[in-house]
């Protein structure tokens, strides 16, 4: 989803190629090698994989505005700090908590997921500035990063009965959570809640090795 | 000049990365040693890294950041003198896919350190597993990841180059184990003769003595 927003910010032209969930293609194959995973931006017949390296691969290649990542160096390292904070810690410990099947574990999991957003809120705070995103006026690397994790938010929400975004702890996180699925390099991209849902039911199926319902 | 500031433990790879980059960069910085990093943290960590509560933490005029990486992609964008990262926007991506890659699979690396017995074999094997990967596909035939220069990526795996003997001596297993990997070897040479390299290393036996150290600790925590 990253690449894809950073695209549309960018206004550029791109071929989007669809994956299927289950098998590998030639492209993917050889287009990374390494990890074998997705997303890979092919730019002029070179491949690039790893989404926020991807993204930052677009806004210094097509550099006129608007920008994605701050200019100031302080500013941009905050942005890195909390960009891998959330891809490292925040959403490895949401997926465990949306596999998790037993209450007990649920309820030992949940802590570090709300901690996390709690920073996250605080961090909201000061990188906004008041403003709309973690980027300012703009979307920028930080509302990216954590934005593209709210699909799965939501379906962990769901799944674990757990409410995460929360009006009174996290109000900031909330509005910031509205106006970014509402952007428009944002709104044709992420995707239904119910649908992930489903997918989301798929993929714990395969993980028990369960035979997946129709 | 704002006042630099690096605070650190001498054994960490992670500070190690830090202070190659600052004196690659001629950057003067005062050097704070965190007395008792792992079971006794100080204020002043405490309050730079509220979130991690790790070094290295990087503070240029008051204003901390974290995270070795975070912090070397930071010191190339303010110093940009000696540059870590090429000019290209396709290899800087290139740079820093493979400095993700040692990030995400430095623990798988580092297993054999901090296991014994069928589970140090299956360590080392997954380790090996990962270093022919970086050394097939990150260094291919060039000198350094960088290419004819060292790089982003180099100080990134450079823990390898410095400090891998000695965490196989602690950990009386072979990983890089002669005749292979011929190219990871080759680049290990060249890495450690780098002036800066060379002059920064810690002391060996002080280091042995640390990891062993850590290894008995690894070891009665995997057992209890």
């Amino acid at each position: 989803m990253r690449p894809w927003i950073a695209l549309n910010i960018k206004s550029v032209n791109y071929e989007f190629l669809e994956e299927t969930f289950g098998s590998k293609s030639q492209l993917l194959l050889q287009s990374n090698p390494v990890h074998k995973k997705i997303p890979v931006l092919i730019h002029v017949d070179k491949p690039i994989p790893e989404s926020l390296i991807i993204v930052q691969y677009i806004d210094e290649l097509w550099s006129s505005s608007p920008s994605i990542l701050a200019s100031d160096p302080y500013d941009h390292a905050i942005e890195r700090f909390w960009a891998a904070y959330t891809d490292e810690k925040w959403f490895p410990a949401l997926r465990g908590l949306r596999v998790a099947q037993e209450d007990e574990e649920r309820k030992a999991l949940k802590g570090p997921v709300i901690e996390g957003i709690v920073l996250l809120e605080e961090a909201f705070g000061k990188c906004s500035k008041g403003k709309a995103f973690f980027g300012g006026d703009q979307i920028g690397l930080i509302d990216i990063a954590f934005g593209c994790c709210l699909g799965w938010l939501k379906v962990t929400e769901k799944l674990s009965r757990v409410k995460l975004l929360d009006e009174e702890k996290t109000p900031g996180l909330v509005k910031w959570a509205e106006r970014f699925c509402a952007d428009g390099a944002v709104k044709g991209v992420m995707p239904e809640t119910e649908k992930l849902v489903e997918f989301s039911k798929v993929l714990l199926a395969k993980l028990s090795g369960a035979p997946t319902k129709k | 000049m704002e006042e630099v500031k690096l605070l650190g433990s001498w054994p960490s790879p992670f500070v190690h990365r830090v202070i190659w980059a600052l004196k690659l960069k001629g950057i003067k910085y005062e050097y704070v040693e965190e007395e008792d990093v792992l079971y006794n943290k100080s204020e002043m960590l405490l309050k730079y890294n509220p979130v991690h509560k790790k070094v290295p933490v990087f503070i240029h005029g008051g204003k901390p950041i974290a995270e070795s990486i975070v912090i070397l992609e930071y010191i190339e964008e303010t110093w940009p003198q000696n540059p870590l990262l090429p000019d290209d926007p396709h290899e800087r991506a290139e740079a820093r896919f493979w400095t993700k890659f040692e990030e995400d699979k430095i623990q798988k690396i580092f297993g054999f350190l901090m296991t014994a017995g069928e589970k140090q074999v299956a360590a080392t094997k997954e380790a090996q597993e990962v270093l022919r990967i970086v050394e097939e596909h990150g260094l291919g035939e060039k000198k350094f990841f960088g290419g004819n220069n060292m790089g982003l990526a180099d100080i990134a795996f450079g823990w390898i180059a410095t400090s891998m003997e000695i965490l196989e001596q602690a950990a009386g297993v072979k990983v890089l184990e002669a005749n292979t990997f011929p190219r990871l070897k080759a680049w290990i040479q060249n890495f450690n003769e780098i002036p800066v390299i060379k002059e920064s290393l810690p002391d060996r036996n002080a280091l042995l003595t640390y990891y062993k150290a850590r290894r008995v600790v690894f070891l009665s925590a995997a057992a209890s």
